[in-house]
């Protein structure tokens, strides 16, 4: 990478594969969206919170919801202080300027610095939503048809937009892009994860626990698996429980902070009760 | 030619244009590239390839134009496949016809069945004549022959002409949340929003009211917009049971998208063992009883509704074509059950089947004549994501 001062190569807090600094390190070098799915729980939002920090700038984060329009995040006209203000005779109502309000892209594209943009669950909103950006999103410009201006991005942002998978993207918008999938983490790398957020856990309960935890994740009934957040909050829950290493396999405790649907406990109590030898579970 | 390697991915199926393809040189020549192979790699796949799906078609290209170059990934599918843990090659998983065995028809079968059950005192497994598990038998379960009566078990050669016991299939469960995910995306496509369809204008458009308001210096002039509704209605058919059973997991997996997937105006779900007949089951275990006559289901639900077959089609021709073919011993239908699946699709006109079997075995898996008899009557589609959107795309279109 010749550009070493936009060079992501994870952070502290965040354990990035090769694969996903190569796709980073391309999205910036090409000035492209870079477009992140993956399981839930696999950190796609952290993702740019460790692009900001390791690099130094400003997070925007646009959260979208499903009501969102594409234009919410351009600008908001308020029209109605407007009209308050013409019928009680405050401020000057000439100027339009006044009742235009930026929106997060609108932010991003007006920052004084180069700042990470993040649009978060892109597939939140309505179909027609990554289309409405297409133009925006590639010239990094937009009109504003109240005050017949352009705003133009100053410092081309870093635009991260993550999905969940809900809905197709449409290919015009995903041509656009660069993609990265990521996958859940092995459990090597769930070591690093965990050692990053957990300085001291001890490493016959860390064994115990990671090796529960990908037996849990294997039983193919389960409605949810458990994410890494949810082990991060388990091995927390552990420690504080005091739980004896040798009883982690066989008896589960904290059952409930790994998995967060009924069936999927039941489903969990039944091959305990059952007997059912652990590894051999397999339907 | 290093563009040899972008026609090679197209014909891998990976859907790429020049776009990509002028990225991925500008990448290269802006240096971005680091010196080994796998920089390269990563490089590519992520200019080039949009989703998750199709990284396997590209790790497939990829190995294919670098094989002779030192790399990691140019391991053949096949060999991944032995490594995944043994599972049978497709040669294994169909049968061969063997054009000198003896072809019974149903009456035959079922006199075997009661002959047999008089001779056997004992159990058995294995062999090719008793009633047992395992062998070449064509009574008894678990067994390899083409065409049997299968007496409890699982079917191993998906054959088994009579399902001679009570039924205990588990109800259709969530097992890959991935899959059922991918489902869900695809059925949100099924939808066709009233404000594309003939409406009025019955909802209050809020924005568009304060925009015409404030621009009428704040006297009220309402705006209203038609509503956006999803006017579909489908109508699933499922096949459940019997040679179904090896695909619970997918049949289960877009099951249980579609019950999520609250977008439909409405949803009707029936069974049918491995044919329609007079009647359609309420659950999917097929329980006599627990039924509404087809006759009735033609008559109450309107042609807008859009039908979703899901079947593996496999079956004896006898079961589609010939009165009495019913397979559940003691329901005699006087009509074949292709003439209820005529009546089907002349109701409605917007029908699609779904096939669990990989669409490039149609031709030749077991069942193929039954497959190709419907596949004249329905436009079929493979059961996996590709499969169902194409088929999706089909049931939108008006014809």
């Amino acid at each position: 990478m010749k550009d070493s001062m936009n060079c992501f190569k994870g952070s502290q807090a965040y354990v990035a594969g090769p694969e996903l600094m190569y796709a980073v390190n391309v999205a910036i070098a090409l000035e492209k969206p870079l477009l992140i799915k993956g399981e839930p729980g696999t950190g796609k939002t952290m993702l740019a919170e460790a692009i900001a920090d390791a690099l130094g700038k400003e997070l925007i984060i646009w959260s979208i919801k499903s009501t969102t329009k594409a234009k919410d995040g351009l600008y908001v006209y308020d029209t109605v202080q407007r009209l308050y203000d013409s019928q009680f005779q405050e401020g000057d109502v000439a100027d339009i300027k006044k009742y235009i309000h930026m929106g997060k892209l609108g932010e991003a594209f007006t920052a004084e610095a180069q700042p990470v943009l993040l649009i978060d669950e892109i597939d939140k909103a309505d179909l027609e939503f990554p289309n409405d950006l297409l133009w925006e999103l590639d010239r990094m410009e937009f009109y504003i048809h109240e005050t017949k201006e352009t705003v133009r991005a100053k410092y081309r942002p870093i635009v991260i937009i993550t999905s969940n998978a809900e809905k197709e993207l449409p290919d015009a918008f995903l041509r656009r892009c660069i993609f990265h999938y990521i996958a859940f983490p092995d459990s090597d790398t769930m070591r690093k994860i965990i050692a990053v957020h957990y300085e001291n856990v001890e490493k016959k309960l860390l064994d115990q626990v990671i090796e529960t935890f990908y037996w849990l994740r294997d039983i193919k009934e389960l409605q949810k698996k458990p994410g890494t957040s949810e082990l991060l909050d388990w091995i927390r829950a552990l420690e504080l429980g005091g739980v004896k290493v040798e009883r982690i396999h066989d008896e589960l405790p904290f059952l409930g902070v790994l998995l967060k649907k009924n069936q999927d406990f039941d489903v969990v109590c039944e091959i305990k009760e059952k007997g059912y030898s652990k590894k051999g579970w397999r339907v | 030619m290093f563009i040899e390697f972008f026609y090679l991915l197209r014909q891998h199926q990976v859907k790429i244009s020049i776009k990509e393809w002028l990225d991925l040189i500008k990448a290269l020549d802006g240096g971005l590239c680091g010196p080994g192979l796998l920089d390269f790699y990563h490089l590519c796949r992520s200019i080039l390839v949009k989703s998750e799906v199709d990284y396997d078609k590209f790790d497939l290209a990829f190995a294919e134009y670098f094989n002779d170059l030192e790399s990691p990934f140019d391991i053949p599918e096949e060999v991944w496949k032995w490594l995944n843990g043994g599972e049978k090659s497709k040669e294994e998983l169909y049968d061969k016809i063997d054009p000198n065995a003896p072809r019974y028809q149903l009456e035959e079968l079922k006199q075997m069945l009661e002959q047999r059950l008089e001779e056997q005192r004992s159990c058995h497994r294995g062999g090719n004549y008793w009633i047992g598990t395992g062998g070449t038998s064509v009574l008894g379960h678990g067994g390899y022959a083409e065409q049997g009566i299968r007496v409890g078990g699982e079917s191993r050669y998906r054959s088994a002409l009579q399902v001679a016991n009570s039924r205990a299939f588990r109800d259709f469960r969530q097992d890959n949340i991935i899959d059922t995910r991918q489902f869900q995306v695809a059925l949100r496509k099924l939808r066709q929003y009233s404000a594309t369809v003939e409406a009025q204008r019955t909802e209050l458009d809020v924005d568009g009211t304060i925009r015409e308001t404030t621009d009428n210096g704040g006297f009220l002039k309402l705006v209203f917009e038609k509503p956006r509704k999803n006017t579909v209605k489908l109508l699933l058919l499922f096949d459940s049971d019997g040679s179904m059973l090896r695909y619970s997991k997918l049949c289960s997996a877009l099951f249980q998208a579609v019950h999520k997937a609250n977008h439909f105006s409405d949803l009707k779900v029936y069974y049918f063992h491995n044919c329609i007949y007079e009647h359609l089951y309420t659950t999917p275990y097929c329980i006599r009883g627990e039924w509404e006559s087809t006759e009735k289901i033609l008559n109450t639900l309107g042609s807008e509704y859009r039908v979703i077959f899901i079947g593996d089609g496999a079956m004896s021709p006898t079961e589609l074509l010939r009165p009495g073919g019913n397979c559940i011993i003691g329901l005699y239908n006087e009509l074949p059950g292709i003439y209820w699946l005529q009546r089907i699709r002349d109701k409605y006109p917007h029908h699609i089947w779904l096939n669990p079997i990989e669409e490039s075995d149609w031709d030749y898996a077991f069942g193929h004549m039954t497959i190709g008899a419907i596949r004249e009557l329905f436009p079929m589609y493979e059961l996996s994501l590709e499969g169902i959107e194409k088929g999706i795309k089909k049931l939108l279109v008006n014809r």
